[in-house]
């Protein structure tokens, strides 16, 4: 994740779907379980459309001041607006599904795997 | 009251004090602080400084670090929780401080810390190394000395976490002492703790609280050190002011009193007052106070001062609360002081303001200001008293001290005039005052026989002599004249009174002056008469005299005559010749006729 790689694959390609910043600091416990979790939850809500992008402070401080990070871990929604951020280690998946407003469908599908027909990028093939 | 103030400046240590170079000090180079905190603040910690909104803390750290990066080669880091860097750089802009100049010249770090509770989702475990990161990555891109947190309570509404957010606080206090920082960290006063969230259990080293007062429509504003651990420091409140130049913090007074004094004398524009002054006038560098009722020509003594000074090229500043510069200018010109002409050639600067236009720091702050840039060798003040209208009496005398200390420092003539109120306790009002000055002149109105005349007079003027006179002044086309002193009956005649009375004196000598003529004949014949009888008693004796001499005279013949015959005889029993005997007889003869 130094790499701050694109995890998920954007398969749609006319438009950026979710847009996905996880900062971190260096591989601590936190930061390691923050990213496990997010891509669980990704995995689990978002079908696989989205775009991830992971972001250690450690090696690129000056990315801090951008997103106005305090807080980490802290995960940056920064498509669709409004911004969000959700911080800690995303071990609570109801709030995180909150944070990122994908809420409303996860009550009755938390459970089970289903697409999550989500305002914009509702329509999957 | 002047004796009672003076421990409290004793309080105050000073720069080189040895106890004060145990703790390492950075400077903060703003006006005053750095006296009564003894050198700055602690290098390499953390100082709060609280007070309630508008109080002027961010200005504070903003000024510790814009100086520390300007004067003292310290960069810093400003780290804004409530305000863009755009908008603080604006704010400062009118201070001088071109804050976009220290970035681009890596003197100072600009970051902007923004904290939206509404977009913050927190989801379980998390600390704040984010901040940690970006304090480090502003810290080590300027090699920052100094790092202003402004204000880190904003961090409270953002986290709901308190545990979390105490524990980070903790931790971040430490790594700032860790990292060698001078740190100020600005904080919101509580209710009944220095600041809302306690931040002042963390930092213990040093606490600062500022304050704004608003009394009687006049804003004041007050600093106070707390707390300094482990060093002495000034514990009283101290007014500060913010203006052009930033912050400025008055201490109560300079803290030696060691002014140079100067035996120089200079005229007070009066040629008769300089003579009531042992003949010279005040002392250069000398506080005078020149105290009376209204129109009894307070200003235009101070003026007459000025001019005289203006007259021999020196630098004057005027410093009036009652009037306009052109009014006083248009009514010196009536008795023949022409102030425009010195104001034209750069050596007097006048300056009018109202009393009420600020709180009484301003006021002695401005009168500073005057003071360090246009460096004059001698102020007026004109007059002192309606400061008094805007603040306590007791402010007015710690300003007046600190001021009358900043000018003797300086070696300026300072002149005060202070409108008294009764004639009865013309001292009273002025006691406070006028212990500290060296000269006080009295005026005084007269009133007597439907006329009001105005008098002078010397109450004290330290080191000359004074004349213990009261003399009548007099404000004719060409300035003021002080009337020769009538002092009659052991009462000042002043006016036609005293002219009245002059006459009458005059008329009584005239009339002591011929029974004294006629006596003095008197005597003469006395003493002729006297003369002729001595003449007649000395002739007398003298004919007494002679004939006395006469009869021991001739008592001393015969004596002889009878001792040549009793030597005749005797001659004769021994058998001499007669003819021996006669000889030796005519001889002694004629011996003794001779």
């Amino acid at each position: 994740m130094k790499k701050g790689k694109a995890n998920g694959k954007s398969t749609v390609n006319h438009e950026p779907a979710m847009k996905l910043r996880l900062y971190v600091a260096g591989q601590t416990p936190k930061s390691l379980a923050a990213l496990s979790n997010l891509q669980r939850i990704c995995a689990e809500h978002l079908n696989g459309v989205y775009d991830l992008e992971v972001i250690d402070l450690i090696k690129n401080p000056q990315l801090a001041a951008g997103d106005q990070i305090l807080a980490i871990p802290t995960l940056v929604r920064n498509l669709p607006h409004p911004i969000r951020k959700i911080i800690g280690d995303l071990s609570n998946v109801d709030r995180v599904l909150v944070g990122l407003d994908l809420r409303g469908n996860s009550r009755e599908a938390q459970s089970p795997v289903s697409p999550p027909p989500e305002r914009q990028i509702g329509a999957k093939p | 009251m002047p004796k009672r103030a003076k421990p409290a400046e004793a309080r105050i240590p000073l720069n080189g004090e040895p106890h004060g170079s145990s703790l390492p000090k950075a400077p903060t180079g703003i006006k005053g602080l750095d006296e009564i905190s003894g050198g700055g603040l602690p290098r390499a910690r953390t100082t709060i400084v609280c007070g309630g909104p508008g109080c002027g803390k961010t200005m504070l750290g903003m000024e510790f670090l814009v100086r520390g990066a300007r004067e003292f080669d310290e960069p810093g880091v400003l780290v804004a929780f409530e305000e863009t860097p755009q908008d603080m750089a604006r704010n400062v802009t009118s201070l001088g401080f071109d804050l976009q100049d220290l970035v681009d010249r890596r003197k100072l770090f600009l970051d902007y810390v923004y904290i939206e509770p509404s977009e913050i989702q927190e989801t379980g475990d998390y600390d704040l190394e984010g901040l940690f990161i970006r304090l480090k990555h502003a810290v080590d891109t300027v090699g920052a000395k100094r790092i202003c947190l402004d204000t880190l309570e904003a961090l409270f509404s953002g986290f709901s976490s308190e545990g979390v957010l105490r524990a980070e606080l903790r931790r971040l206090f430490r790594w700032l002492k860790d990292q060698n920082l001078t740190t100020v960290i600005t904080a919101e006063k509580g209710e009944n703790t220095l600041t809302r969230h306690g931040l002042e259990e963390y930092v213990s080293d040093c606490v600062i609280l500022l304050d704004h007062r608003v009394r009687d429509q006049i804003s004041t504003r007050r600093l106070r050190i707390v707390k300094y651990r482990g060093t002495s420091h000034g514990a009283d409140e101290y007014p500060f002011l913010i203006d052009t130049n930033g912050i400025s913090v008055l201490p109560v007074t300079s803290l030696e009193m060691q002014h140079k004094v100067s035996t120089e004398r200079v005229s007070t524009g009066i040629p008769d007052l300089d003579e009531m002054l042992g003949g010279k006038g005040f002392y250069r560098g000398s506080s005078i106070l020149i105290s009376g009722t209204a129109g009894s020509g307070k200003t235009t003594m101070g003026v007459s001062f000025v001019d005289a000074a203006c007259r021999r090229g020196e630098r004057c500043l005027f410093v009036g609360f009652e009037e306009s510069a052109n009014q006083v200018s248009r009514n010196m010109a009536s008795i023949g002081l022409n102030l425009d002409q010195w104001v034209e050639k750069g050596l007097l600067f006048h300056e009018a303001w109202r009393p009420t236009q600020y709180g009484i720091e301003m006021h002695l702050l401005r009168i500073h200001k005057l003071v360090d840039t246009l460096k004059p060798q001698h102020v007026v003040i004109d007059p002192i008293t309606n400061l008094m209208t805007g603040s306590a009496q007791k402010e007015v005398y710690s300003m007046l001290m600190r001021l009358m200390d900043h000018l003797k420092g300086q070696e300026i003539t300072a002149i005060f005039t202070s409108l008294t109120v009764s004639d009865d306790h013309v001292e009273q009002t002025d006691i406070g005052i006028s212990s500290l000055t060296d000269t006080w002149l009295l005026c005084r109105d007269l009133e007597l026989n439907g006329e009001r005349n105005r008098c002078i007079y010397v109450l004290k003027s330290r080191g000359m002599a004074h004349s213990n006179q009261v003399r009548e002044f007099v404000m004719g086309r060409d300035g003021i004249r002080l009337v020769p002193p009538y002092i009659g009956s052991g009462q000042v005649l002043t006016g036609s009174s005293r002219r009245a009375q002059e006459a009458k004196e005059m008329a009584d000598a005239l009339v002591r002056s011929q029974e004294i003529e006629q006596r003095q004949t008197a005597l003469e014949r006395r003493r002729s008469a006297l003369e002729a009888q001595i003449k007649v008693l000395k002739m007398d004796f003298a004919a007494e005299e002679l004939e006395l001499e006469r009869i021991i005279h001739q008592e001393q013949s015969r004596e002889k005559l009878l001792e040549l015959e009793r030597d005749a005889m005797n001659r004769i029993r021994l058998g001499e010749s007669e003819q021996a005997i006669r000889l030796a007889a005519a001889k002694s003869a004629g011996d003794a006729k001779q």
